[in-house]
């Protein structure tokens, strides 16, 4: 008897430091990130593209890269949602969300999920070289679009697919086409979820740096147009952290502290329209 | 029964034409209407078709691209030579496909305990007020940038192998090796195991929990030998998962583990895991023959691994939800 409470004891203390570990390790990286970060911000950082002897510790910036980051991470979300919004539509409105297809569907959407992004990042390099494409902003858009696309598509999916049956029964039931029931009774019912899932591939892209390597490029403008190549923030990061001189790798640790700003802002502006639009929901 | 129903439905036709006036425009507009919600069920259609496309068009991509050195090397040297000098076309993947297992084992071996006992923790044990703060934690740290934690391992992890690590086991190392790449991934791999092994532990069905109490057993008996069992072949799956998580991860692994071609020989040498091969090497790719299929062809075995793991794990997953539910 009492070497079973002893092992209850063990095993509860072992996932109790088991747990210490894993959310420890979360606020260690906050904290580094913060410490080595805060000395090396300055408004010069985000206000400005790097200047003649940037790389050599001289004057400038990184909003070249802070600026590429967000068009690559708005336009692979929005060449993703035109793909994954058709898709999950036909999934759970014209087709049942439990026939043959939407499991297939499903399934390859949670297959290319767990698919490297260095993968498609050769598949991006592939895909350019067959249609002609230079490394470009719009290679890394749809590049990152498709890499995307199955978590917002799984994301908005498992919020169609918990909706209320009886809402579209009864939207039917007045008569209503599928088209309509999907865009002004699904799709409205499940907009903060699909907000989130918006977000969520937002934040993924934003932080993605081996799959625009090969296909975005990198640049010390702002581009003009989505032919011309652009920085992005994590590759910006691991540029200036494997530079031999001092005041660049600082600036790395000041970029990694922006970088895990915006992360954190994505998570919380998702928080809160989950928050804010549930209340008008069924 | 058939002149009941029959009755309100001549008043609401009388009803309807009483209304409208143009009975013909009505018509149209509703054929109009039932048109449009077929041709956009077509459209529709053929976007689901996407992505079992893609995949595919995925792999033929790369299948296309490293039909090259496939031709001019056997698939043997290719995977099992150990010698890589991309100038004299010697293309023997065996050290990068090693570093990959190393820094991918270490991880797992790190990530599998820990992930598994937390997530027992938070499924069994834990009160709402924890749960409610882990939850949002556990979401950030699966979105935190893998460059993110690739600083923190330059900065804590690399620096305390060095300083600690090295000289505890009497080896001289620059702390960039295979065992900092496995700590910086395990770290990694955390949300995705826990995550799942949580989700896979609530579709335990309580009363099972409950009967266990009941004979007498202990909370811990009862999760040992009942719940685990039950949601072991999730358990499995999850660890599958975070594996090929593992496997396929860049950017982190490449800024910590020392990338130097070679087969280490213990856990504090340098490794070249497949990944950081790619990347690495983009620049130089074009300018050397075969080099760039040579790349295709190593992303190509990265894919097809983490696909025969996901699609098991998937199967298994799916198989235990429907099971349990």
């Amino acid at each position: 008897m009492n070497l079973r409470k002893a092992e209850e004891k063990l095993f509860n203390i072992l996932m109790r430091i088991a747990a210490c570990i894993i959310f420890g390790s979360l606020f260690a990286i906050s904290f580094t990130i913060l410490v080595k970060g805060i000395p090396n911000m300055s408004w010069d950082m985000i206000s400005k593209t790097p200047s003649g002897g940037f790389y050599l510790g001289k004057e400038g910036g990184i909003l070249n890269a802070i600026i590429g980051s967000f068009y690559l991470a708005i336009g692979a979300t929005i060449f993703a949602l035109i793909l994954t919004i058709p898709m999950v539509i036909y999934m759970n409105v014209y087709a049942s969300p439990n026939s043959r297809l939407s499991n297939i569907v499903r399934l390859c959407l949670d297959i290319m999920f767990g698919i490297p992004s260095i993968v498609y990042g050769a598949f991006g390099f592939v895909l350019m070289l067959f249609l002609g494409l230079k490394v470009s902003l719009l290679a890394g858009i749809v590049v990152v679009g498709l890499l995307i696309l199955p978590i917002i598509a799984r994301t908005m999916d498992e919020v169609m697919r918990n909706a209320p049956k009886e809402l579209k029964d009864a939207s039917f039931s007045l008569g209503a086409t599928k088209w309509e029931t999907a865009f002004k009774v699904m799709v409205r019912q499940s907009l903060p979820g699909l907000a989130t899932a918006a977000l969520l591939g937002f934040g993924r892209a934003i932080g993605d740096a081996a799959s625009v390597i090969f296909t975005a490029g990198f640049t010390d403008n702002i581009p003009h147009s989505i032919n011309d190549p652009v920085a992005t923030l994590p590759l910006a990061i691991f540029f200036q952290l494997s530079s031999p001189i001092a005041e660049v790798r600082e600036r790395a640790y000041a970029a990694a502290l922006i970088l895990t700003i915006i992360i954190f802002g994505i998570s919380l502006l998702s928080r809160y329209l989950i928050k804010k639009y549930s209340k008008h929901t069924v | 029964m058939e002149i009941q129903s029959a009755i309100p439905n001549t008043a609401i036709s009388q009803n309807t034409t009483s209304v409208n006036t143009s009975p013909h425009n009505k018509n149209d507009r509703g054929r109009r209407r039932f048109a449009f919600d077929k041709f956009m069920e077509r459209v529709v259609k053929i976007f689901s078709f996407f992505s079992p496309l893609l995949l595919i068009l995925i792999i033929a991509g790369l299948v296309i691209k490293s039909i090259p050195v496939l031709q001019e090397n056997s698939l043997s040297d290719l995977l099992l030579g150990s010698n890589f000098k991309p100038f004299t076309g010697d293309f023997g993947l065996l050290p990068f496909i090693l570093s990959t297992v190393y820094v991918t084992v270490i991880s797992i071996v790190i990530a599998i305990p820990l992930s598994i006992l937390t997530a027992i923790y938070l499924s069994e044990y834990a009160g709402k007020a924890f749960l409610k703060f882990a939850a949002p934690m556990l979401d950030i740290l699966s979105g935190i940038p893998s460059v993110i934690y690739g600083i923190w391992g330059v900065l804590v992890v690399v620096p305390f192998i060095r300083d600690y690590v090295g000289p505890w086991m009497g080896i001289e190392t620059t702390g960039y090796s295979i065992l900092s790449g496995g700590i910086v991934l395990a770290i990694m791999v955390f949300p995705v195991i826990i995550q799942i092994v949580f989700e896979v532990m609530r579709i335990v069905p309580n009363e099972l929990r409950e009967a266990t109490l009941s004979l007498g057993a202990t909370k811990w008996e009862s999760i040992r030998k009942v719940i685990i069992k039950k949601a072991s072949p999730g358990i499995i799956a999850a660890c599958i998962l975070g594996f090929s998580r593992a496997f396929g991860e860049t950017i982190a692994v490449l800024m910590v583990v020392g990338n130097m071609v070679q087969i280490p020989h213990n856990i504090l040498d340098a490794g070249y895991p497949i990944p950081s091969l790619i990347a690495n090497n983009y620049g130089e790719m074009m300018s050397i023959p075969m080099y760039d299929s040579v790349l295709m062809f190593a992303a190509l075995v990265l894919l097809v691994i983490v696909l025969i793991f996901n699609v098991y794990s998937r199967w298994v997953l799916n198989r235990l939800e429907k099971k349990l539910n």
